[in-house]
């Protein structure tokens, strides 16, 4: 709690306590936690003077503020129709089986969440994912092995 | 530049609105100008008492010229444009707006509660939807939220409008509702989806009196009301609140602002109540205890220099009590100690009522008629049973007693007055005012003045102007001159008084006491709009028009009573005679006087 | 190749100017001269919408304010488009001196870089220039202007800019009423312009040089030249810079695989062109959303004889049931509507007949849609659907 406390109010010295700075405080507390806690979103909310519904209303719109708990790894693989057509339906599958989770689902040891997003601007080098704020391109299955490895072992 | 040195409020735009041309102020909206017209555009986002949302887009109309069609509450009048409501093209896009709600709603009307008084179900029939248009998008498996004692939520019937959300956070500040999510998962709900029951709200009920269909309703108990009254062994008890009897007329045929008070009280004992009784007589008795309490708390601080919490602040609606409990819980010195008329009526109904009767406490069911949702969340407060039993055991809103009295098969049209029983029936008409903002201060400086100089208030017909009509915050201000002696403590003191109704208003006046700037030494705060006549429990529609017409029928009801303060009702005097001996006394304090609890504002 | 329209230009990522050099020219001239010409150039907002960017700086400029706020809407959230990252990657400098040339013009102090949330990882580096560009502006232009990035969070209606300043303004990304406008009430109330990554990268290209040859690029009515991002069944894919007025038959010729069957012009906002089309398709702005000539935010997505125009159709669906804000009814119950009726067509539940309801109610979506978002999913719905109707049912 007094981590939580901290992390909060480091935020609101960095970015203000104007309700304007709720998103880089909350962008700044995904950035550490990977999720929104209830605890963490009333402190925000206490912190900017607003109501704890307003703090949620507002994460809940954006799909990077996420307030399930998440890995310390976020899959983001793009399902929008360049990747669509060039695999990605492939790359979940791989990403499913070496994970052993389903899309929206955190691994046991809360290492990887493996979610699906958006556009994310790398048509022309589709499949594409994020992980975290990394971006992956050209996807195909032995590259999806070799990232996954590589964050395996961090 | 623009327009900025000019008055803008003096600027006229003409329009033409279905070939009827038009001068109005600038801003205004199309959907208003047309108004002005005799124009009815339908709406549905769109609420006299809110801003402006143009979420449901129901209120399109076609600009000449214009490539899209525009919401006409969203758009301000623009100077020489052409607009046509009513072509086929508008038709045709209200029609499929409105199909598409219905497919995204739980049609199941004849089960509804808000059935026949439906904006949207209103719609879909005068537009003759077509219920197979679309195929249902309807979520499954969702929940009614049940968790409050108050109010009710069903997301299935919620057409995501937003006039709840717009409701609780601008008129009232307390945003316990929100919008949550994007896409086809916006909905509306509570910090994380948590019940209703475990979140900041107040149970004012103004969501379900903005609620366009029937997501949003009070806990309904007339059912358990309707068994006690056919079980042989209790004795029902119901005492009705000031505001209902300006209000109840308009579910059951009369025009808005009559009074029924008579007729009410004649249905109520058709319908088979033991006693029909008045919470005005509970009014009479706050004034008192709470009158009492100011001068206590003037005398501990100008007699005994003692550290008192003031301004002092009434305590008679729940909404703003809870809200207080959340929002200010280390300012809880200021509220009045008094419990609400409805829990002082209580607690009487299981001691001195029962008494005096010679009936068994434990077969009363004692019922509270209210125009309030609130009331039902206090009624079942765990501190509530001073009585030695749970002193209110139900409180039914308006609009239930309503139902109850249509479920009754009456004729209520042609029924006859009657008067309320006796004892805990007789009132002043200062208990009646309390219905209206401003109505508690008037009726308590009736009293207090009185008491203090021993003459009556310096008001032409005991009217204390300055505390009537719809403005947020109002303030009043009395120099007390050549008091008795025993007041003489107040000699020439200035007693500013303020009255906040709606509690964005309410928050005003504790924002002042926070930062130490409150200059008032009382202060009435009811959490609805207009005060209780506005109340969450009130018929459907309520907006600024309605209220104002049953603020009027309360003080003419007011002004035709016998007796006007509070202080000369002879059932208020025999039972300080007979059962409580003074104000503030050792029984008053038992069984008229409550604490409060500190809550969480996140 | 007689009548080729395809032209090539190289403006926007020619390192061979000085950013600097232009504006330190460019702020020779008064304000009112430097919109003057932004307007004779005939610039359009290289976003999708194309409104006259010269005449949006002016609204801006004419607003009586103590505070103004430009802001470079980097949410490029389009399907298929990715032009905005490569400039910012590339070209930075160029954006930033666009904005402080908008910031100059209108009198404002601030500038704000919303970068969608996609793209964090540009951050650092990009922060690295805005210090480095801020540097020469305040001490060899003595010009006082400040850039800072905004990140957004994932939300493709934050490119609507409304819904971008309720963003920043750190509610949700929900579209305003209009009026009124940004550049009368934008960030917090304050007069705002909000341009594109590449419109204000073309702003800077007009007084590089000039207004008269820049409007002479291109075609009347759609000045200059555009990034196209090229994605889809192509060879090629990425990203170039032509000229306005290409024909779409020019361009498949270029691009394509040699079966290409349609084009997706503006992504899944943006219009289909069936290969019977191509030849009478050009890309500007002058058509007015339908006809022979279509706009574009620069999405170009090949598709060819392999692909089926349904799960096209079906993905750009789910794509906007997820993206919709979800306030206004017609564009949060009518994707639906539009997604759940195609599924039904193609299993047979539903007969061929209810795609006329589909064609009519995407008309509706576009009458009555609070923002632009809901306005044009009909776009490529009625343009794949009544192009391709046999795909849609059987």
């Amino acid at each position: 709690m007094a981590e939580v406390n901290e992390l909060v109010k480091s935020l609101s010295h960095k970015h203000g306590k104007e309700r304007g700075s709720l998103l880089p405080i909350l962008q700044g507390i995904t950035e550490v936690e990977k999720s929104l806690s209830a605890e963490i979103m009333i402190e925000v909310a206490r912190e900017l003077n607003i109501s704890t519904a307003e703090v949620y209303g507002t994460a809940s719109f954006y799909s990077f503020l996420d307030t399930e708990p998440r890995g310390e790894f976020v899959i983001r693989v793009c399902k929008t129709i360049s990747c669509d057509m060039k695999g990605k339906r492939q790359i979940v599958k791989t990403l499913e089986d070496l994970l052993k989770i389903k899309v929206g689902e955190t691994t046991h040891n809360k290492k990887f969440t493996l979610l699906e997003t958006n556009c994310l601007g790398w048509c022309h080098k589709a499949p594409a994912m994020l992980i975290n704020d990394e971006v992956y391109t050209d996807l195909d299955d032995n590259k999806v092995k070799k990232i996954i490895r590589k964050y395996r072992s961090k | 530049m623009k327009d900025k040195n000019k008055n803008i409020a003096e600027e006229m735009v003409k329009l033409t609105i279905d070939g009827m041309e038009i001068s109005v102020k600038k801003g205004t909206s199309i959907l208003h100008a047309a108004k002005q017209l005799g124009i009815y555009i339908p709406t549905l986002c769109h609420h006299e008492d809110l801003c402006v949302a143009g979420n449901c887009r129901v209120c399109v109309v076609d600009v000449e010229g214009w490539n899209t069609l525009t919401a006409s509450c969203a758009t301000p009048a623009i100077d020489g444009i052409n607009v046509k409501t009513l072509t086929p093209k508008v038709r045709k896009a209200r029609k499929d707006i409105i199909a598409l709600l219905v497919s995204e709603h739980n049609t199941q009307c004849t089960t509804c509660y808000r059935s026949t008084n439906c904006e949207l179900q209103t719609l879909s029939s005068e537009y003759n939807i077509d219920n197979e248009r679309y195929i249902s998008v309807l979520k499954k498996d969702v929940e009614i939220d049940k968790s409050s004692w108050a109010v009710e939520i069903d997301p299935s019937k919620c057409i995501r409008c937003q006039r709840c959300v717009r409701t609780c956070s601008q008129l009232q500040h307390v945003n316990a509702l929100t919008v949550a999510g994007k896409g086809k998962e916006m909905r509306i709900t509570t910090f994380m989806d948590l019940p209703l029951n475990d979140v900041v709200c107040t149970n004012c009920g103004q969501c379900i009196i903005h609620c366009p269909t029937g997501a949003l309703t009070e806990r309904r108990y007339f059912d358990d009301i309707w068994n006690a009254i056919g079980d042989p062994e209790k004795h029902v008890v119901i005492n009705t609140a000031p505001s209902v009897r300006v209000a109840l007329g308009e579910m059951l045929g009369f025009p808005v602002g009559t009074r029924v008070t008579g007729k009410m009280v004649t249905a109520l004992k058709k319908i088979g109540f033991d006693a029909v009784l008045d919470t005005d007589f509970a009014a009479d008795l706050t004034i008192m205890e709470e009158g009492f309490e100011l001068l206590h708390r003037l005398k501990r601080k100008f007699v005994d220099f003692e550290d008192v919490a003031l301004p002092m602040i009434t305590s008679c609606s729940p909404g703003w009590v809870k809200y207080i409990e959340h929002m200010y819980p280390n300012h809880l010195m200021h509220l009045s100690s008094c419990k609400s008329p409805q829990q002082m009526f209580g607690a009487l109904a299981k001691t001195y009522y029962a008494d005096k009767k010679g009936i068994d406490p434990a077969t009363i069911v004692s019922v509270a008629g209210m125009p309030c949702a609130a009331k039902k969340f206090e009624a079942n407060r765990p501190e509530m049973n001073d009585s030695g039993f749970q002193d209110v055991d139900a409180g039914l809103t308006t609009r239930e007693i309503g139902y109850m009295i249509k479920q009754s098969g009456m004729d209520f049209l042609s029924l006859e007055d009657s008067e309320y029983d006796s004892i805990m029936g007789e009132s002043s008409g200062a208990a009646v005012i309390f219905g209206a903002t401003g109505g508690v201060m008037e009726a308590a400086l009736r009293t207090v003045y009185e008491v203090v100089t021993g003459r009556e208030i310096p008001f032409k017909n005991l009217a204390i102007t300055p505390a009537r009509g719809l403005e947020g915050v109002k303030e009043a201000s009395i120099i007390i001159e050549n008091t008795t002696p025993e007041y003489k403590f107040l000699e020439g003191v200035e007693v500013k008084v303020a009255i906040a109704h709606g509690l964005k208003n309410a928050r005003t006046i504790m924002e002042q006491i926070v930062a130490g700037k409150s200059p008032y030494i009382f202060v009435e705060i009811m959490a609805c709009p207009g005060g209780c006549i506005g109340g969450g429990g009130q018929p459907i529609p309520t907006n600024d028009e309605i209220r104002r017409k049953r603020i009027e029928a309360i003080y003419a009801e007011d002004e035709g009573m016998k007796i006007r303060k509070s202080h000369e009702v002879e059932e208020i005097k025999q039972i300080y005679r007979e059962f409580l001996k003074e104000p503030l006394g050792h029984k008053s304090h038992h069984l008229l006087h409550t604490k409060y609890r500190k809550r969480n504002r996140y | 190749m007689p009548n080729d329209s395809l032209k090539r230009v190289d403006f926007i990522f020619d390192k061979d100017y000085n950013c600097k050099e232009v504006l330190y020219d460019a702020f020779k001239l008064t304000r009112d001269e430097i919109i003057e010409e932004i307007i004779k150039s005939g610039l359009r907002g290289r976003g999708g919408a194309g409104f006259y960017t010269g005449v949006k700086w002016k609204y801006a400029r004419e607003e009586l304010a103590d505070e103004k706020v430009v802001i470079c809407n980097a949410d490029e959230g389009e399907p298929g488009t990715f032009k905005d990252r490569a400039i910012l990657e590339e070209v930075p400098s160029k954006v930033l001196a666009g904005m402080a040339l908008c910031g100059k013009v209108i009198g404002a102090k601030k500038g704000y870089i919303y970068l969608r949330g996609e793209y964090n990882y540009l951050k650092p580096k990009l922060e690295q220039e805005i210090n480095k560009f801020t540097d020469i502006l305040h001490s060899e232009l003595n010009f006082d202007f400040n850039i800072k990035i905004f990140s957004g969070a994932g939300a493709y209606v934050c490119g609507e800019e409304t819904a971008l300043l309720n963003s920043m303004e750190g509610l949700r990304g929900e579209p305003r009423n209009k009026p009124p406008y940004p550049t009368h009430s934008g960030l917090f109330g304050k007069p705002t312009v909000v341009n594109n990554v590449e419109t204000l990268v073309y702003a800077v290209m007009v007084f590089k040089i000039g207004a008269e040859k820049f409007k002479n690029i291109g075609i009347q009515g759609s000045s200059g030249s555009k990034l196209f991002s090229v994605s889809g069944d192509t060879p090629k894919s990425g990203i170039y810079e032509l000229e306005f007025g290409m024909k779409v038959s020019d361009f498949v010729n270029e691009f394509g695989d040699g079966d290409a069957k349609a084009v997706q012009v503006g992504g899944a906002s943006g219009f289909c062109v069936p290969r019977k089309a191509f030849d009478k398709t050009t890309i500007g702005y002058q058509g007015k959303l339908k006809g022979n000539s279509l706009p574009t935010g620069g999405s170009m997505m090949i598709f060819n004889s392999s692909r089926s125009m349904y799960n096209v159709l079906h993905n750009y669906l789910e794509f906007f049931v997820e993206e919709s804000c979800g306030q206004c009814v017609p564009c949060r119950i009518g994707t639906q509507q539009l997604l759940k009726g195609i599924e039904a067509i193609k299993k047979g539940k539903k007969s061929s007949e209810y795609l006329e309801n589909l064609l009519a109610l995407s008309e509706t979506m576009r009458l009555t849609s609070k923002c632009g978002l809901g306005q044009s999913v009909g776009n490529s719905f009625s343009s794949i659907v009544e192009n391709f109707k046999e795909e849609m049912i059987y």
